[in-house]
């Protein structure tokens, strides 16, 4: 395993994981750049998600590493690798529909964290500024003190984008977030996630090439838990073994 | 009353008529109308309400159910106890014993000398702490090992349940150090003081109300605070908490910690108004019945599950005086029919149809309210100038 | 503590309390299997379980009480009709209970729980107020007393073997039966992904209502084997509910096999500890020792490492 400290934001080495014998993630490499949209593709069960899970401590690995900004994140509990500045986005939206979506904002913003901190948290005027600021970009300024749980599938996703946002991570990881979006809702995101990631990498997990080919900078496909290949999407989109086990003739 | 300052931020327009309304009930309708018997009976149960308020918190916030909330009842009352017995039991009332100056069911079970555990109980100010320390603290023991390994849901409902089981078998089991299946029974005085007299009822009715608003109004703080909306939020979608950067688990803790508390005073309170405190209530029974008084009164509402402890509790002596035998069918029933019809319980119900109407005619009547104190105050001003 | 037997005595004091464990043992399995097919396949808290095992018993001893009245002469065989019964019995009133409460809560695990403590409540009082609140026995049939001589210190008693027969036998079949069969893998279709089971064509209400149903069956012969080796009463269903829990969770809720192990490690845990320190310390330390397991290990001892 090679220790030595690289200049990529992210940096996972030899990563390995299996459960009862099945690899899930077999020996795998990936390097994140400053500011790249990486986006991961691959057949259903290639470990897309599990990668992600591996990065933000959901599921441990079997072996190897993960170095974000050079400081390991394998031994770390995952509230601490979100403390670091790794954001993460689930497959389905995952918002609390019980709250406003002001307050789901909220409850995201970095402050107040701990028990007590969060017992004594008091509301200031930077906090809602921020909230409003982000529901203005995540579009959702006219539904901030409405219930979360009243939103379309779409603006969910937005929501949940939203809520890392205002965490302001530098490694932000979203997981399918255009799924059951419409067309037009696609755009929206796609120029969203183009403006997130002026100052941040972002690691995306799609399906639809379109918006692959809209907003990635590099490519990785994943194949039974290894990489395929990896590269621009016009590269990838016509290297045969893509074509092969995942695109289709 | 204005909804703003202190006030206003732990307590909405709304919850300040609840809680107004409930202070008068037990402040002054039930002192007035009823018997100092009575009155004590309805002391007892609202030692009861302490545990649903936790419960609530607990379970309806936080959605961490623990079937063994008798636990920390139980140790919260066997603290004060222990203080109790040793008061009572001192050389001159005990010399009839083998051992004088140890309690008397030591004395049965042969043992002589007091056991070192026993001890520091003789402290009025250490009894008092323990009351809230040891069964917090035994809480936070039990969260911080479930919660941190994710223990949760049903696995923590059936692990708290079988803490209770031990429990009251190592208290049964342990006869000579613990009293046994009647408990620690035959206590007397306070500090020298007769807890038995209709005065002194009648100051412990009024202490535990005292007590039981305190509560309301920390569970008000901690509910309106943001931990109380991470707490709903956490029940929903933990794990979108957890990847917001917080630790669950300590949440949990402190969640679980505070319900404790809250049943550990309303253990204590008990023995100081019933005069003994014995294992039947630490177990599993007592601990899931505990719950349904949060159920019925409404798992998510502070001031329900107050009303659900003492109208329950209300039920069960009634039934049991005239009907014994229907006593654990309409309890059985009523558990099914919270489950089943009413999940939100009482205060589900009102806030479904009762709240409406009670919010309008609130409007109107401070409408009215400001209008006249503005009418008066121009008057006033009138008046000055004439 | 030791030290006051000697190595043969010890021995046949380990034998014999480890035979003693193994009749606890075979209880344990049998109410553990009930619960770990209604709790660990489908999710359901069921706290009536220990009541419909009691359901179970009083059958058992009604019939007894039918037989030596009317069949004086058959009563030898009447056990056996008596567990038919007992299955019967208990397996319907499951199903209605299935029908009435518990399939509107499929999704609601914590509200199950309290919903069949209810259920327990009611039959508690039912059983009360139609058979007493004293204590019932049932009386063995001649051949299953006695005892069986294995060495001069050790005996076994027949009652026990045969109540030990009974549960492995029952074991089997349950595991052919889950294993094996097309309905046990509807079943664990159903545990798994209950919409899609549906799309695919399986019956998922009426898959849950049987399988709720097979349960409490087994609980009611639980109950029957209970009466060979004790007495009887309203309330004895609850003693043992936080226990059969305990076995279930502590073997991997899923796991057939594991529930064996599991039934097995805690009664013999508890019946050795149970000769040389008091009954009540015995069953606190083997109930420590289970819970501080869990907690090192919440999944159970047998459970698959899976895939989120």
């Amino acid at each position: 395993m090679n220790a030595s400290n690289t200049d990529f934001v992210l940096a996972v080495e030899n990563l390995t994981v299996s459960f009862d014998g099945f690899k899930a993630v077999d020996d795998l490499n990936l390097y994140v750049d400053e500011g790249e949209i990486r986006v991961i593709i691959g057949p259903n069960g290639a470990g897309k998600t599990t990668v992600l899970d591996l990065i933000c401590g959901r599921t441990r690995s079997t072996q190897g590493s993960i170095r974000f900004r050079n400081r390991e994140l394998t031994k770390m509990t995952e509230s601490d690798i979100v403390k670091s500045g790794v954001g993460r986005k689930f497959q389905t939206p995952s918002v609390y529909t019980e709250l406003t979506v002001y307050e789901n904002l909220e409850i995201s913003y970095p402050k107040g964290r701990n028990v007590f901190g969060s017992l004594f948290f008091r509301r200031d005027e930077t906090i809602v500024r921020k909230c409003e600021e982000v529901a203005e970009m995540i579009l959702l300024k006219d539904q901030l003190y409405d219930s979360a749980g009243l939103l379309s599938h779409g603006q969910k996703q937005w929501l949940e984008i939203g809520m890392l946002l205002i965490q302001d991570p530098e490694l932000l990881m979203l997981d399918e977030p255009v799924a059951g979006m419409s067309v037009t809702e696609r755009h929206e995101t796609a120029k969203l996630l183009r403006r997130i990631s002026e100052n941040r990498s972002v690691i995306v997990i799609e399906h639809d090439m379109q918006f692959v080919a809209e907003i990635a900078d590099k490519v990785t496909v994943l194949h039974q838990g290894k990489i395929l290949t990896e590269g621009p999407i016009d590269t990838v989109k016509n290297d045969p073994k893509v074509v092969e086990v995942y695109l289709g003739h | 009353m204005k909804s703003s300052g202190f006030w206003g931020s732990l307590f909405s327009r709304h919850d300040t008529l609840s809680f107004v309304v409930l202070a008068l009930i037990l402040l002054v309708v039930l002192p007035l109308s009823l018997d100092i018997f009575r009155l004590s009976l309805m002391g007892k149960y609202m030692t009861y309400a302490f545990v649903a308020l936790g419960l609530a918190l607990c379970w309806g916030y936080g959605g961490v159910l623990s079937l063994g909330q008798g636990v920390f009842f139980g140790l919260g009352g066997y603290m004060l106890a222990m203080f109790l017995k040793l008061e009572s039991s001192d050389p001159e009332s005990t010399a009839i014993q083998t051992t004088p100056g140890i309690p008397d069911f030591m004395d049965w079970n042969q043992i002589t000398e007091l056991p070192w555990f026993w001890e520091p109980f003789y402290s009025f100010p250490f009894t008092l702490a323990a009351v809230l320390v040891v069964p917090t603290a035994f809480a936070y023991l039990i969260g911080v090992a479930m919660f941190k390994r994710r223990v949760s849901g049903v696995y923590f409902a059936i692990i708290t349940q079988a803490i209770a089981a031990i429990l009251t078998i190592l208290i049964i089991g342990q006869q000579g150090y613990t009293g046994g299946v009647n408990g620690i029974t035959d206590l007397r005085t306070l500090l020298g003081w007769n807890i038995r007299s209709d005065f002194a009822r009648y100051v412990f009715y009024f202490v535990c109300v005292g007590l039981l608003l305190l509560c309301i109004v920390i569970s008000q703080f901690v509910s309106r605070s943001k931990l109380g909306r991470i707490l709903v939020a956490m029940r929903g979608a933990e794990d979108r908490v957890r990847f917001s950067g917080y630790d669950v688990a300590n949440f949990k803790t402190f969640v679980f910690c505070l319900g404790a508390a809250f049943s550990a005073i309303g253990g204590a309170m008990f023995t100081l108004q019933v005069g003994f405190m014995s294992p039947s209530f630490i177990g599993i029974v007592p601990s899931i019945e505990m719950v349904i008084f949060c159920a019925v009164g409404g798992r998510l509402s502070i001031y329900g599950s107050v009303y659900g402890a003492l109208l329950v509790s209300w039920a069960r002596t009634a039934f049991s005086e005239s009907f014994p035998e229907l006593w654990l069918f309409a309890m059985g029933a009523l558990f099914i029919a919270v489950v089943l019809a009413f999940p939100d319980g009482l205060a589900g119900l009102y806030n479904q149809y009762g709240r409406r109407h009670v919010e309008r005619q609130l409007d109107k009547w401070l409408l009215t309210l400001k209008s006249s104190t503005r009418t008066a105050s121009v008057k006033g001003v009138a008046h000055e100038r004439q | 503590m030791f030290s006051d037997y000697s190595t043969s005595e010890l021995m046949s004091i380990f034998a014999m309390q480890g035979f003693a464990g193994l009749t606890l043992f075979s209880v344990f399995v049998l109410m553990a299997l009930g619960l770990a097919i209604i709790f660990g396949q489908m999710g359901v808290i069921n706290m009536a379980h220990g009541e419909f095992m009691i359901l179970g018993a009083y059958i058992t001893y009604l019939t007894s009480n039918i037989f030596s009245q009317w069949l004086p002469g058959l009563y030898g065989s009447y056990f056996f009709v008596a567990m038919i019964f007992a299955f019967i019995a208990a397996g319907l009133l499951g199903m209605l209970v299935e029908w009435l409460i518990i399939r509107h809560l499929y999704h609601r695990p914590l509200d199950t729980l309290l919903a069949t403590w209810g259920v327990s409540l009611i039959l508690q009082q039912t059983y009360r107020s139609v058979f007493g609140a004293r204590e019932v026995g049932v009386s063995m049939p001649d051949w299953m007393m006695g005892s069986y001589p294995l060495t001069d210190l050790v005996e076994v008693p027949i009652n026990g073997i045969f109540v030990m027969c009974l549960a492995i036998g029952t074991t089997c079949v349950i595991a052919a039966l889950m294993y094996r069969s097309r309905w046990g893998i509807q079943v664990r279709a159903v545990v798994q992904n209950r919409t899609m089971a549906g799309a695919v064509g399986i019956n998922t209400q009426k898959v849950d209502r049987m399988t709720f149903g097979l349960g409490c069956g087994i609980a009611g012969i639980a109950g029957s084997a209970f009466t060979m080796i004790g007495s009887i009463g309203p309330t004895s269903g609850q003693l043992y509910i936080v226990d059969t829990f305990l076995v279930v969770v502590f073997g991997g809720a899923a796991s057939l096999l594991g529930t064996v192990a599991s039934a097995f490690t805690i009664s013999q845990a508890q019946s050795t500890m149970e000769f040389f320190l008091s009954g009540s310390m015995a069953k606190v330390l083997t109930l420590l020792f289970v819970v501080g397991v869990l907690m090192i290990r919440p999944q159970g001892l047998f459970t698959l490492k899976v895939r989120r």
